[in-house]
């Protein structure tokens, strides 16, 4: 009976995500008053086992294969299914993250056993007897489900980032075990083949700074100071439905239900009003920087920061205030 | 080539999602439903496929009958063929669902020849499970990639475009493979008024489900605690320049 | 932000077209101290506002809404929020070209630019129509598309600006509390407030919130669906809001207006779905805006077939949005405006959309500030007129179902409603019915409008019962009733007049609290009656009636079936509250038979016993002698106790015979059998609204008499004025020393025969009276010249309309014209003032 945390890396460099994994899973094994183990795959993860060790795993089992010199999903989720088949741990935890979630459900897959992705919390009775009750993230975060996974081997994702990493050395050091994990043809294909390095330039999904001019910019060609302000801000620039409507901007630069939902560090938004439409594409961005006429604008009510004014006087302003200290 | 997509009915929501009295449900009392985002957008990418090299779009559901609605809307946009799975509840956990669905695949493969792609979302909007495609995956005995963010057909390869940290990780999966489709591989194309009024008069084939139940039960849905939005004033008009670029600054934006 | 205010002067709920134009204009009339709140955030609370699609066709039938969208259209061009792009309703049908031409009547009626267009003239204009599957097009270039979240929070702001009014969006009303009947606070999640006044303009939520008070807004929220659908290419390169004309697909119950690069679909033909106030999502649950909600496809399929019929390019655009968009319905398609009945100083301003949006928020300011609206009657949209039947969500849903497909629809001046029939029915129905009545709804009576059992009457009377050639002079109407008319003036009739109001006032103070609402003299003898007009505080008509003294300290009001709510309303205002008036509404206790003609006083004579001094049953004398005209007496019919008034509306001799509903039956039994040797029989309606009516030049409270209207100009003044004050007096005096700018006049058809060759009869909807030249008269206070009522005059061998002249046109025997059906016909002005053409002087009915 262990807990079996299952690290996520790159090439043999660890994702911060595995360590909110390597400490939920210490955690839970206190609970449950058993082991915590860990897995790395690949060889090239052989030299994570000392920061696991750090995080307080009595034993890392090395997960190798010739093949496994890259991610590949499903040569990930049979070495996971091998080494829990072979050690049979209570709880397998991986991390909750784009591969987290695939390496775990190919596991499960093999395993046929359930999986509860994006979990939050693990029942605090739970002594690996019986089923986990787990709480897990819905609905991309608005609605929280309480589940239960009911199996001899249950496996988990953890949500990112609800744990924060703690490291705690085990009173004795880690044990090492290598197992040779038998991979086919089967899983051979999906590794990645190829490779193409971050390019420059941003998308309107992944800038961490959107300029976003709604209604109340009035044309086409007043969002120039906009489009100014984001160059200066290395972002791009978005807009409200109202705005594509008019045919003052590109459906691809539309922000909201019909356009792109977006998550950047800071979304600025001018002279739009926030309708639902518009705020549920805006409302996982980090911070919120509202420029309006009106104080009462459900965009401002909303926001985390507000600036209450005519955009056409304040978007100019501040990119002059940016230039002003870049010129410092 | 043939392609099948595997689509979800879901609720449209707005910022708030209430849930039913019971805690089982999402209420969807003046909801609209929609396929879900991920799925929408495996059609697109479909539909983009044959556009190109021909052949036949196949949307399949499982789910309520009202989920033929969303086949339809699938069809509007370019599917060329339905199948409903239908259930009599809105949602089975994902290793049935990824049995019945593999069961009925199977079976039409039996019929027809097999898909050269079975394409699948990341995860639904719903319930986020991320493993239904990967489980039916494993039962036809295909391989699969998730997160697809790019898909173009090269020679009977699947050449799967995804995005990491580190830049753009490219697959190549030959076919017959499975791809789970993420959001923003495209954008997915509105219905015209003619693809709609064609989509109702194409016939909706059914299919019987099967599948045993997992270990995955829901207990009870509820509401995360919500956090009061207590909005900072920066200022009035252009003097609050300063303010905004101070923030800026603090949140390591503009250095 | 400020603080949340703890009172205010007047408290307005909701931050749509309605509450934004609201508190501007309530400020410029010097409101202060005001403050505004709504649930949803700003500038799109979340209302039908956010998702209106904002364009104004002005032509309408009806005056009062045409007076208030022509009012809204010029504050969005003065606000500069007006974007005119002209409007062409298309018509696939013949009945519509025939629409077409009544539209066109109207238009000159209100002085709207129009035009009727040939299909190729349509496609000049809308280069991608399909010109085969239409007939023609009636185009109006001052059709416009307006800004109406723009222009309401320029509206709002200017309060804002003026210092009058603060603002609170997010603000959700939790309660209202009322206080002896008068409103008292408003609480909301933010706090409570006191207020003097609060209006509840919450569109769809308007009945939610009245509630809370114990207020009753009738309407109901209610889809439309439509759809965004685009880009198209055609519409893109125009790089415009709107270039083209929107178009109205008028027989397809759809509309197409550019939105930008897109095009706009919208529907009246889906069948009717309903919501409830209470069911609406909040804004944060809702996907789009609680009025947006989702679209049911399938509603909306047939709509888009057609859609592409008519503009093909329509099929590969691509839907960019579609909804069902929640819109305010009420029960007869009029809004819902003034004061509560329930609650003092609780006013709604509710079922309002926004082509009217602006005028009515004026309208309601005037009438808030003054006691009554300046700019128009609002008549037809008083929340008053309402009865307690059609307050009930039953009636709403019922009424709003079958009036939802008629929004495009073609709808006669006299077209009947087919549900909530048989909600009243008078005592004598048994009768009615088997003498063939053909019922027509008077809100919610069942009243004979003619009687089958006439017809034979048509053939005794052939030469004044020609039958209509027209099918639309001919819709709703029959010959029977000329018929009706002269078997009356030759004999003697019975109509069924159980439909009136009938309110009794009792106790000490009530001959001060009725004179103080009434113009004339009630202060008479009793036994005696007293016609009078009530009066708007500006010196306009609110009200028309009799009013019977029946002791002492007892009057009886008696008032028409359309205007029970409204004069209850009127009254119950004005009462003392000091217990000194008691008031009992006796409508329902009550039923009335009208006995008319020259052998109705042989009739009566017959029919009518009292108990004399020695206690002893004995014929009753009904002679003018004994029982003058305009007297009331307590009389024993067949053993039935009824009051009879000598009284008529038809210009006959004759009486109003009153008794209790459960002795109906007995007392028509026996009016009949006295007459039957007379040749009585039963009249409908026809007679007593229409025929006998105009012959008598009588004017009718809603039709000729209105707020805009004094009683110099309906020549409806009295030589004297009584000393004692009443509403209105200050102004009444003075438009008797002024000379009138406008004079009711009775005008007859010289020639009523069309250019196709056959004879019209027009409906008497508002067609317009032209100089021979055919330019519109319109007087010095800006009000135009039109038919109030049109109708047969078979004693006189004529068809009369009455209309208010200027004094130039308003002279006896001068030819004019009257524009029926875009066609001009010649008429002449027979009577100037209340002179009667048939019996000018009375003496058929005081002899």
């Amino acid at each position: 009976m262990t807990v079996l945390a299952v690290v996520e890396h790159d090439r043999g460099t660890m994702t911060s995500a595995s360590l909110g994994v390597l400490t939920a899973a210490r955690n839970l094994a206190k609970q449950m008053n058993t082991k915590f183990e860990a897995l790395t795959i690949g060889a090239n993860a052989d030299r994570l086992s000392e920061t696991v060790a750090n995080f307080g795993a009595t034993t890392v089992h090395q997960a190798h294969n010739a093949m496994l010199t890259d991610f590949g999903p499903e040569a990930w989720g049979e070495s996971i299914a091998q080494v829990v088949r072979k050690i049979s741990p209570s709880v397998v935890i991986g991390t909750g993250t784009e591969r987290g979630h695939e390496i775990i459900a190919q596991a499960a897959a093999r395993l046929d056993l359930p999986a509860s992705m994006n979990c939050s919390e693990f029942d605090t009775d739970f002594n690996g007897s019986q089923p986990l009750k787990v709480v897990r993230t819905r609905w991309g975060g608005s609605l929280l489900e309480e589940a239960q996974v009911d199996a001899p081997i249950k496996l988990v994702t953890l949500a990112n980032h609800v744990v924060e990493p703690q490291e705690e050395l085990a009173t004795s050091p880690a044990t090492i075990s290598t197992i040779e994990v038998q991979l086919d043809e089967s899983v051979a294909q999906s590794f990645v083949q190829d490779r193409v390095e971050r390019v420059a330039g941003v998308t309107l999904a992944t800038s961490p700074v959107v300029v976003s001019g709604g209604r109340g910019v009035g044309s086409a060609e007043a969002f120039a100071p906009l489009e100014e302000l984001a160059s200066l801000l290395n972002g791009v620039v978005g807009c409200s439905r109202a705005v594509t409507n008019n045919g003052w901007r590109n459906h691809t630069d539309q922000v909201g239900q019909t356009g792109t939902r977006i998550a950047p560090d800071i979304y600025i938004a001018c002279g739009i009003s926030g309708a639902i439409q518009h705020w549920v594409g805006a409302m996982a961005s980090k911070n919120i920087l509202a420029i309006n006429t009106d104080a009462q604008a459900n965009i401002v009510t909303k926001a985390g920061y507000a600036v209450i004014g005519d955009l056409h006087k304040v978007v100019p302003a501040i990119s002059a205030e940016i230039r002003r200290r870049q010129n410092k | 080539m043939n392609i099948l997509v595997c689509v979800k009915r879901v609720p449209a929501p707005g910022a708030r999602i209430n849930i039913t009295s019971d805690g089982q449900q999402v209420d969807t009392a003046f909801l609209g439903f929609t396929v879900s985002p991920h799925e929408e957008c495996a059609v697109e990418q479909a539909v983009q496929l044959i556009e190109k090299h021909g052949g036949d779009v196949t949307v399949l559901t499982l789910g309520p009958a009202e989920a033929e609605e969303q086949l339809r809307t699938a069809v509007s946009v370019g599917a060329t063929k339905a199948i409903l799975v239908p259930i009599d509840t809105t949602d089975w956990d994902p290793q049935k669902t990824a049995q019945a669905i593999a069961k009925v695949i199977g079976d039409l493969e039996a019929a027809n020849g097999k898909y050269d792609l079975v394409l699948f979302g990341n995860e639904s909007a719903d319930s986020c499970g991320y493993q239904v495609g990967v489980r039916a995956a494993l039962k036809l005995a295909r391989p699969i990639v998730n997160g697809a963010k790019g898909l173009e057909i090269d020679n009977g390869v699947a050449v799967v475009r995804r995005e990491s940290d580190a830049g753009v990780e490219i697959y190549k999966l030959k076919m017959p493979a499975c791809v789970g489709i993420k959001e923003g591989i495209n954008l997915p194309r509105y219905p015209t008024m003619k693809g709609r009024l064609a989509s109702k008069k194409v016939a909706v084939d059914r299919s019987e489900a099967t599948g045993e139940t997992g270990g995955l039960k829901l207990i009870t849905l509820r509401r995360p605690p919500e956090r009061a939005s207590n909005t900072i004033i920066l200022g009035n008009g252009p003097e609050a320049a300063p303010a905004v670029v101070d923030l800026l600054e603090e949140l390591g934006v503009f250095k | 932000m400020s603080e949340f205010p703890k009172s205010a002067k007047c408290v307005i709920i909701g931050a749509g077209i309605v509450g934004n134009c609201l508190a501007g204009h309530l400020s410029k009339l010097g409101w202060t101290n005001m403050v505004q709140i709504d649930k949803g955030p700003l500038p799109n609370p979340g209302g039908s506002t956010g998702h209106a699609s904002n364009f104004i066709f002005p032509t309408d039938h009806n005056k009062e809404m045409a007076l208030l969208t022509l009012a809204s259209q010029q504050q969005y061009i003065e606000l500069g929020m007006n974007n005119t792009c002209g409007g062409i309703e298309v018509a696939r049908n013949p009945e519509r070209l025939e629409e077409f031409n009544r539209r066109m009547t109207s238009a000159k009626s209100w002085g709207i630019d129009a035009k009727l267009l040939s299909p190729a003239e349509v496609k000049e204009l809308v280069p991608f129509i399909n010109e085969e599957i239409i007939l023609g097009g009636y185009y109006t270039p001052s059709v416009s598309v307006v800004d109406s979240l723009q222009t309401g929070t320029l509206m709002r702001e200017s309060a804002v600006k003026a210092g009058n009014l603060s603002v609170f969006a997010n603000t959700e009303v939790l309660d209202l509390e009322v206080e002896n009947g008068t409103i008292k606070a408003v609480v909301t999640n933010k706090g409570r407030i006191e207020a003097e006044y609060v209006v509840v303009a919450c569109g769809v939520w308007s009945p939610r919130i009245a509630k809370m008070a114990g207020a009753n807004i009738p309407l109901t929220p209610a889809v439309h669906q439509m759809a965004d659908v685009g880009p198209i290419d055609i519409l893109q390169k125009t790089n415009a809001e709107v270039a083209y004309p929107i178009v109205r697909d008028m027989d397809t119950f759809c509309y197409e207006r550019q939105t930008a690069g897109s095009m706009e679909v919208g529907s009246y033909a889906h069948r009717a779905i309903f919501m409830h106030p209470d069911d609406i999502p909040s804004n944060e649950a809702s996907a789009l805006s609680p009025t947006e909600l989702p679209l049911t496809q399938d509603d909306f399929d047939p709509q888009m077939e057609q859609a592409i019929e008519l503009m093909e390019m329509l099929g590969d655009a691509e839907i960019k949005y579609a909804i069902n968009g929640l819109l305010s319905l009420t029960p007869d398609a009029m809004p819902v405006l003034g004061e509560t009945v329930e609650v003092k100083n609780l006013w709604s301003a509710a079922a309002v959309w926004i082509k009217e949006g602006p005028g009515i928020a004026q309208l309601i300011a005037e009438w808030m500030t003054y006691g009554y609206p300046h700019l128009c009657d609002p008549h037809s949209s008083d929340i008053s007129r309402f009865y307690p039947h059609e307050k009930t969500e039953h009636h709403i849903y019922a009424r709003c179902d079958e009036h939802f497909n008629k929004t495009y629809g073609i709808v006669h001046p006299r077209e009947q409603w087919a549900t909530q029939r048989d909600m009243r029915r008078s005592p004598f129905y048994p009768r009615e019915e088997a003498a063939g009545a053909t019922f027509f709804d008077a809100r919610g009576w069942e009243r004979p409008q003619w009687f089958a059992s006439n017809e034979k009457l048509v053939s005794k009377f052939k030469a004044a019962c020609e039958s209509r050639p027209h099918e639309w002079d001919a819709r709703w109407w029959s010959p029977i009733t000329n018929a009706e008319h002269l078997q009356m003036r030759e004999s003697v009739g019975m109509v069924d007049l159980t439909a009136f109001n009938e309110f009794d006032f009792t106790g000490p103070g009530v001959v001060n609290f009725l004179q103080y609402v009434c113009v004339n003299n009630v202060d008479v003898p009793v036994g005696r009656s007293v016609y009078t007009p009530l009066l708007t505080p500006g010196g306009g008509f609110r009200g028309d009636l009799t009013i019977m003294r029946l002791a002492d300290q007892h009057f009886r009001v008696i008032t028409g079936a359309f205007d029970g709510g409204r004069d209850k309303y009127w009254f119950s205002k004005f009462m003392p509250q000091d217990g000194s008036v008691t008031f009992t509404d006796m409508s329902s206790a009550l039923c009335t038979i009208g006995v008319w003609g020259p052998n109705a006083e042989k009739t009566m004579a017959k029919a009518t016993q009292n108990i004399n001094a020695e206690g002893k049953l004995v014929p009753f004398d009904v002679s003018q002698k004994n029982f003058p005209y305009g007297s009331v007496r307590e009389v024993l019919i067949d053993g039935v106790p009824a009051t009879m008034f000598r009284i008529s509306y038809v210009g006959e001799n004759g009486w109003e015979v009153y008794t209790k509903m459960e002795h109906g039956l007995r007392l028509w039994d026996s009016i009949a059998k006295a007459g039957e040797e007379f040749g009585i029989i039963p009249v409908g309606m026809g007679v007593y609204a229409v025929t006998g009516r105009i012959e008598k030049g009588y004017r009718l409270m809603g039709a000729e008499l209105e707020s805009e209207y004094n009683p110099v100009e309906a020549g409806l003044n009295r030589p004297k004025v009584k000393s004692a004050d009443f509403i209105g007096k200050a102004a009444y005096m003075k438009a008797r020393e002024e000379k009138p700018c406008a004079i009711m006049c009775t005008l007859e058809m010289i020639d009523n025969t069309s250019k196709a060759g056959i004879k019209r009869y027009p409906t008497g909807g508002n067609e317009p009276i032209l100089t021979k030249s055919g330019e519109r008269i319109v007087d010095a206070k800006g009000r135009v010249s039109r038919v109030t009522t049109a109708g047969a005059a078979p004693s006189l061998g004529k068809y009369l309309m009455l209309a208010y002249l200027t004094p130039e046109h308003a002279v006896e025997g001068n030819e004019l014209r009257v524009m029926y059906m875009n066609e001009l016909f010649p008429v002449r002005v027979a009577r100037v003032g209340s002179q009667p053409l048939f019996d000018p002087t009375d003496a058929r009915m005081k002899s």
